[in-house]
């Protein structure tokens, strides 16, 4: 599985507005570049990154050939119960890459 | 998102002043806040993905002999703190310099009995961040044994060769034009302090021999063979110029 970094504050008031960053290994290949020979290198980009809390989504971006290799994501939300915030990446060729990390609430 | 600004900027005045006394500059202050804000937090520096790669092959068996680096070096953290600050070094039973790379890949060949790694490729330079990641923060520190002199005299000397269809040497941008422009980038004074970097404009991590090779095509003349010794002395004579200064690596360059 690829890999991936979140940054998840490990403590938060409850209803504070966090701050949370995930990046993820990826090429990122456009589909628009082609090799020496002419021949189109095929595209190959992540699709989609979902974020749940607890199981309940909370974030959902899709993603283009325009974005980076390596796409770096920082978004926010509310802290609302102790428990795991889970990202998850899908895209071309059966990509598949999960992290996770804890949160305590008080 | 002001005082995020004014962190930034605080930020940036606190590392114009940290700037040495001799008026050396790393290319992290030629660099605008955004990617230094990037290099800054492992959490957003991409580089910090191959370290943790490079992590996971320290411990891995490789080779006949199923051995992995922490069979004989043991925890990274204490066996390689200040390594990639000595190297290249002078090899005195081969009687030549070798870089991180070329040490890596003689234990892997030796040690190891594995295929050497090709250069640049993931797993290389993957290792090489690892490496290098566990003297983040300590000075250069190269040694320039009696042997080795002629060695740094010749990387000097190809730091001050014109060469190429511009006929441009190192020395005439990063020498006398440093902190000027270059199509509208900072052309900064070439302390190779990051390496391996993950550069923007390269979408991935490379080694300091694939930013020469960038600068040697820049100007116009033929790149050598990754490897080649004219490499390997004129990186060793850029880490002797920079020596006391900070290792950053993994840094990120624009």
């Amino acid at each position: 599985m690829a890999r991936a970094i979140v940054k998840v504050p490990a403590r938060a008031r409850r209803g504070e507005i966090i701050e949370l960053r995930a990046i993820v290994a990826h090429v990122m290949e456009t589909g628009f570049r082609r090799t020496e020979t002419g021949a189109l290198v095929p595209r190959d980009i992540i699709r989609r990154m979902v974020c749940s809390y607890n199981g309940v989504e909370v974030f959902r971006a899709d993603f283009h050939p325009a974005v980076a290799a390596n796409p770096l994501i920082v978004f926010t939300t509310l802290a609302a119960e102790s428990g795991r915030i889970e990202f998850r990446w899908t895209g071309d060729n059966g990509f598949d890459a999960a992290e996770s990390a804890p949160i305590a609430v008080e | 998102m002001i005082p995020r600004a004014a962190a930034l900027l605080l930020l940036a005045a606190v590392a114009a002043c940290a700037a040495p006394p001799d008026g050396r500059r790393s290319g992290y202050e030629f660099m605008g806040p955004g990617t230094r804000a990037m290099q800054d937090d492992d959490a957003t520096n991409p580089a910090m993905l191959w370290v943790l790669d490079g992590e996971a092959l320290w411990r891995a068996g490789a080779g006949d002999s199923g051995r992995a680096c922490a069979d004989c070096h043991g925890d990274a953290a204490a066996s390689m703190k200040g390594v990639a600050a000595r190297f290249p070094a002078y090899d005195a039973s081969r009687k030549k310099l070798i870089d991180l790379d070329q040490r890596i890949n003689l234990c892997r060949t030796g040690r190891q009995q594995a295929p050497a790694l090709a250069p640049e490729s993931r797993e290389l330079l993957a290792l090489s961040a690892y490496i290098g990641r566990q003297s983040r923060g300590m000075p250069i520190d190269i040694a320039v044994p009696s042997e080795a002199q002629p060695l740094l005299e010749a990387g000097r000397a190809a730091f001050r060769r014109r060469q190429g269809q511009l006929n441009l040497a190192c020395t005439q941008c990063h020498d006398r034009l440093a902190g000027e422009k270059l199509a509208g980038n900072p052309i900064p004074q070439a302390h190779p302090t990051g390496y391996p970097i993950y550069r923007l404009e390269w979408q991935g991590l490379g080694s300091l021999q694939r930013r020469l090779r960038n600068c040697m095509i820049g100007v116009r003349a033929e790149p050598y063979a990754y490897g080649a010794p004219e490499y390997v002395e004129l990186e060793y004579y850029l880490m002797w110029r920079a020596r006391g200064m900070k290792l950053e690596t993994p840094a990120v360059r624009p």
